[in-house]
């Protein structure tokens, strides 16, 4: 045993470049995935640091309908009404060293969900007397901001660094304003019979406008998905790896087996061997992905910040969740495709010799039976496409699809070669057919990895340059107006359109009224009879003439996530009384969207004074500067669009850089798949190219003639990889979207994208055979003699 | 257990520490540094004792009532304000360092319906004014002009309840004079009750409203630190007989120690009889299943002295306060020597 022990990893020993692509495979399978998920757990994570109290998460909130401060008389006041609400008060605060959001939050009344973080902000100590001191809950970075103050500090890694959290007692003192609330949270759990919210009041829904954690929801599908595709790229080249050293083992295992080792002992040997490999090499994977998220992590944060606001840090913590899953990751990969491997080798007869034509045979069969079981899941992904509801059926239909076409590759290969072979006569040409042919068996896992990380490239960046484009579209659309402005006061909102209409500008008031329709969330909006309005809103579907309908109060316009939630189309009625006039898309927003003429909405809801309005005109730096210098505006009330849309095009760029990062990766970890299977062929295939050179072809010759195959073995792979990528993407865009956030996203195809990315393939699958050539081109010609003379 | 919890959990434990009444890991039986302390022999002096005493660190208002129905259905009722203080003093606005905690809940046969209120002190969120008599949290108020005719209300997600109090007696007060002894080392505090109030008014329930009349029993109680360390729960028994008598029972049970108990007998016109440690006792006969725990619902109470030998047992076994400290509080049939009506509180189950 100890003895078959160092046979096999003498193996090791002599052959010390084929235990680094062994590791390495398993290595780089196991960082891609560890560094998906890394990301994913950590935005996820930071977001449920940040949806505690300081965002009020998911619960609704009440403000002051003139957007002034509430009062601590007010606060008592609704409570005693029976609303059950708990008042929060945040601000930045500036210390010598540095600026936090300092949010006050009332522990007693804070909705049970949020208790724990209440208990740690309690004005009790865990004896039940009253803290000394103003105490305060920082993140490590941010101690250095209170530094000199008169508090007491508890310092907490899991705060949200840049936001402080202490009682609103502690925050009224240190932000000095004293009697002042800044919103209060609305307990989900209220008393029957209380009363309605007095119209000094605005109550947002939940998922309304700031619902940060469903948008974010939409690029963490994005992230997954990643996930998925990388988790399966990784499958494959384990596969490949393990595969290979079984194959150049094969005569070692057969001496061992003549030499009397029971075939038991030696599986158990291997599967200790390859267990210890998985996990070494495990282990260096999630050190590798830990390295690819810490540098991509910053990226994504800046991305997840900028459009959506959410909040995540740019520090990397390693968690158990993820480097585990890692681990399990290598060790179920290794163990996938090390028990096709050891059956293989528990049916290898004791003096069995390479059999080319029967090992091809068998895999034609092999081929016919995998892509049987790929028809098997393509229907499976049909069945879920029509009948299946929900994320999960978008997900499994995207499993189904892919896998089924990886498996599909085989028999399609096999039959493009088939078809190839027949167009040339002449002898070389023949055999170089049939003898790519015979090779495919041996290389199918690779190139299904190559062809599922073509898919997965062409797939995803479909998916976010369609979104790219959709999104800034739909900015200049939605955002038509030069300046967005939000005045302290209904008095000063009259005071500053005045002002601008004297100045020569349009002024589009912004006003809305939150409500309930079809028992969800939805908004209500008035707006101005504008040409901005007929020349910019992207309208899906609409009666004729509909913004003049619009003007004279005839009706509604509804957004697509109304529509497609009640089944609405122009011409049908709304539970509000309105008419339908038309539908607009409106990404990135799940709650309802009712629009109406402005005159119609202060007939409505005369309670609702305007606040916030666009403004157009052709000097907007000019006004915008007037406007400051004039009015007592708040530091955000002035918003340039022109800065909204470069925010918003950065932060796309910052998303591209991830893909795009992840893309090169996957990859590359499928060229080393291509690479590891070619070098399995090269030591069999010697028998096979030794008469082709004995009849004349050069060494160089044949090792070009390799190189052409791998190239064209690639190409074939990438040019099937187009439909599937497309089809992941359509899936993505059009099934995965839609029950996720209720919108679709129309699809843009980027044939130049394509091309480059034929291109790198290409690339790829040159570097990964041109080693294997190489080793070709210079194999001694004894070596090649000599397989006559072995001829067993 | 993650600190956090731990520190939620204790937070609860203070917060309620006049909830349970008892339990000493609920800060009844630490320290009072500060504190105020209860005397014997203090005078009380009305209203102004009706209000509050934040120089103590427990007070509680407690009223419970039961009642029945036009169709003759058995209801209990319960009103509780509980303040609880971090320091002995007030300060207005936020900084107030006195907590208050409202529990509310109706019980019928079949169900049992639970409201809990959570205030601080100085910013009038709740609170109690001695004269005109109001206690508040939030939207309840328990309020009349004096403390004889009152208006009583709560809500709660799916019950709510206002009703009218009229007190047919006087005041009646505890152990020596209103100084009830809670062990036998000294430990005390300032107990009187009005057990002879007229209820009625209308219940709001799922299955909508229900006109209500029947009797209230009011327990005034404050004190700094009334329990021993060691004393770990309290069954407390309030019984109205149809002969117009009244008794007020309970035991403290004591984990290093025997049990502490003590009654006060209350005649129809009001006058009292304090028994000490001993006299009164009482057994659980039946347990049941109640919130994952095994809680006696039937017991067997005497007061021999009186000839006091009655069966204790619960209208709904299931009236358990699911609150920021949990504990069992529901009305109770009596029989055996005596028949009636009353309501029972255990702590520390």
């Amino acid at each position: 045993m100890r003895l078959g022990l160092i046979a096999l990893l003498s193996h090791w020993r002599r052959n010390p470049w084929q235990l680094v692509t062994l590791v390495a495979g398993l290595a780089l399978a196991t960082a891609l995935w560890s560094g998906v998920q890394a990301i994913n757990a950590e935005a996820r994570a930071s977001y449920d640091r940040a949806a505690d109290v300081v965002s009020g998460g998911d619960l609704a909130q009440i403000r002051r309908a003139d957007g002034a401060p509430i009062r601590t008389a007010e606060y008592v006041a609704l409570r005693r009404l029976g609303w059950q609400v708990s008042p929060v008060l945040e601000g930045d605060f500036t210390g010598p060293y540095g600026r936090v959001q300092l949010i006050g939050i009332e522990p007693m009344t804070l909705p049970q969900r949020d208790q724990a973080d209440g208990a740690l902000q309690s004005p009790l100590q865990p004896d039940g007397t009253e803290p000394q001191g103003n105490v305060v809950s920082v993140h490590p970075d941010d101690v250095r901001v209170f530094e000199g103050k008169d508090v007491t500090l508890r310092v907490q890694s899991e705060r949200v660094s840049g936001r402080a959290l202490a009682d609103i007692a502690v925050v009224q003192d240190l932000l000095d304003r004293p009697d002042q609330i800044s919103r209060l949270l609305v307990d989900p759990v209220q008393p029957i019979g209380r009363p309605d919210l007095p119209s000094d009041y605005r109550l947002t829904q939940s998922s309304g406008e700031t619902d940060v954690a469903r948008l974010t929801a939409s690029f963490h599908l994005n992230l997954t998905a990643f996930g998925l595709l990388s988790f399966a790229v990784g499958i494959f080249i384990v596969y490949g790896a393990v595969g290979l050293a079984f194959e150049q083992r094969r005569s070692v295992f057969r001496t061992l087996r003549a030499l009397g080792l029971p075939l038991r002992s030696l599986m158990v040997l291997l599967a200790i061997e390859l267990g210890v490999f998985a996990l070494a090499a495990g282990a260096l994977g999630v050190v590798l992905g830990y390295v690819i998220a810490a540098t991509l992590l910053p990226d994504v944060a800046a991305t997840l910040r900028g459009l959506y606001g959410a909040d995540v840090a740019g520090q990397l913590q390693v968690r158990p969740a993820w480097w585990l899953s890692g681990l399990a990751m290598a060790l179920a990969g290794t163990a996938v495709a090390g028990t096709a491997a050891l059956f293989k080798l528990a049916r290898l007869p004791l003096l069995s010799f390479n059999h080319p034509r029967a090992m091809s045979m068998h895999a034609g069969a092999a081929a016919r039976w995998l892509a049987m079981l790929a028809m098997g899941l393509f229907a499976a992904g049909a069945v879920f496409a029509l009948v299946g509801q929900g994320l999960f059926a978008g997900f499994a239909l995207l499993a189904c699809l892919l896998i089924g076409a990886a498996f599909c590759l085989p028999a399609l290969l096999s039959a493009a070669l088939r078809v190839v072979q027949r167009w040339h006569s002449g002898p070389l040409a023949e055999w170089f057919w049939a003898d790519s042919r015979q090779q495919l068996p041996g290389l199918s896992m690779a190139l299904m990895a190559l062809l599922l990380a073509m898919a997965a490239n062409i797939g995803v960046s479909t998916m976010v340059s369609s979104f790219r484009l959709t999104f800034t579209g739909y900015l200049d659309q939605r955002l038509s107006s030069e300046l967005y402005l939000t005045a302290s006061s209904p008095q000063q909102a009259a005071e500053i359109a005045t002002f601008l209409e004297e100045e020569d500008a349009a002024v589009l008031p912004i006003v809305w009224q939150d409500l309930r329709i079809g028992g969800l969330p939805a908004e209500i909006y008035g707006i101005r009879d504008h040409v901005t309005y007929h020349d910019n809103w992207p309208l899906l579907g609409a009666l004729p003439e509909v913004w003049d309908r619009l003007a004279a109060g005839e009706g509604a316009l509804i957004n697509e996530q109304l529509a497609r939630r009640n089944g609405l189309q122009p011409g049908d009625d709304l539970e509000t009384g309105d008419r339908v006039l038309g539908v607009y898309s409106d990404y990135g927003n799940s709650a309802g969207q009712v629009v109406i003429s402005l005159a119609a909405f202060q007939e409505r809801y005369p309670d609702v004074r305007i606040q916030r309005f666009g403004v157009r005109t052709s000097e907007p730096e000019a006004i915008g500067a007037a406007l400051r210098n004039r009015f007592d505006l708040e530091p955000d009330a002035l918003i340039n669009q022109a800065d909204l849309k470069a925010l918003s095009l950065a932060v796309f760029e910052r998303t591209f850089a991830v893909t795009a990062a992840l893309n090169l990766l996957t990859l590359s970890v499928a060229a080393l798949a291509l690479l590891i299977g070619l070098l399995t062929l090269a030591n069999l295939r010697l028998p096979q190219l030794a008469p082709v050179w004995a009849l004349g072809l050069t060494r160089r010759h044949l090792a070009v003639l390799e190189l052409l195959r791998a190239l064209c073995l690639a190409a074939v792979t990438g040019l099937l990889a187009v439909p599937l990528g497309l089809a992941l993407a359509w899936v993505l865009l059009a099934i995965v979207n839609v029950e996720a956030f209720g919108w679709r996203l129309p699809m843009f195809l980027f044939p130049v994208d394509y091309l480059k990315l034929g291109g790198l393939t290409l690339v790829a699958a040159f570097i990964a055979a041109a080693w294997p050539a190489l080793r070709l081109s210079r194999t001694p010609p004894d070596r090649l003699l000599r397989v006559f003379s072995n001829e067993r | 257990m993650s600190v956090r919890l731990l520190i939620a959990s204790v937070l609860a434990a203070v917060l309620s520490g006049g909830a349970a009444m008892a339990q000493s890991f609920a800060g009844l039986g630490s320290d009072a540094e500060g504190f105020a302390m209860p005397e014997r022999g203090y005078v009380f002096d009305f209203p102004t004792d009706h209000g509050p005493h934040p120089d103590f660190r427990i007070e509680w208002w407690y009223l419970t009532a039961n009642l029945t129905g036009e169709d003759g259905t058995a209801y209990g009722l319960q009103w509780t304000l509980f303040r609880s203080a971090l320091a002995p003093e007030e300060r207005a606005g936020w900084r107030s360092p006195q907590l208050w905690l409202g529990h509310a809940a109706i019980t019928t046969p079949e169900a049992h319906y639970v409201a809990e209120r959570r205030a601080r002190g100085g910013i009038g969120q709740a609170g109690v004014i001695a004269d005109p008599f109001e206690a508040w949290i939030d939207d309840w108020r328990m309020a009349g002009t004096d403390m004889k005719r009152m208006q009583l209300t709560a809500t709660g997600p799916d019950f709510a309840y206002d009703m009218d109090l009229e007190a047919t007696g006087p005041l009646i007060f505890h152990g020596e004079d209103g100084y009830s002894q809670k062990s036998s080392s000294g430990r005390a505090s300032y107990y009187y009750s009005q057990p002879f109030f007229e209820i009625s008014g209308t219940l709001t329930l799922p299955e909508g409203p229900v006109e209500v009349t029947g009797q209230a029993w009011l327990d005034r109680e404050w004190a700094s630190q009334p329990l021993g360390a060691s004393q770990v729960s309290w069954d407390w028994f309030s019984m109205a007989f149809d002969s117009g008598d009244r008794l007020m029972g309970f035991t403290l049970r004591d984990s290093a120690g025997p049990d502490y108990t003590a009654a006060t007998w209350i005649e129809p016109d009001g006058t009292t009889t304090a028994f000490p440690d001993g006299a009164f006792s009482a057994k659980p006969l039946t347990e049941s299943q109640v919130a994952g725990r095994e809680i006696p619902t039937r017991w067997r109470a005497f007061l021999p002295e009186k000839g006091v030998d009655v069966t204790v047992d619960a209208i709904n076994p299931q009236a358990w306060m699911e609150t920021s400290i949990p504990y069992w509080e529901g009305p109770v049939t009596l029989s055996g020597s005596h028949r009636g009506r009353g309501y029972l509180e255990m702590t520390g189950y």
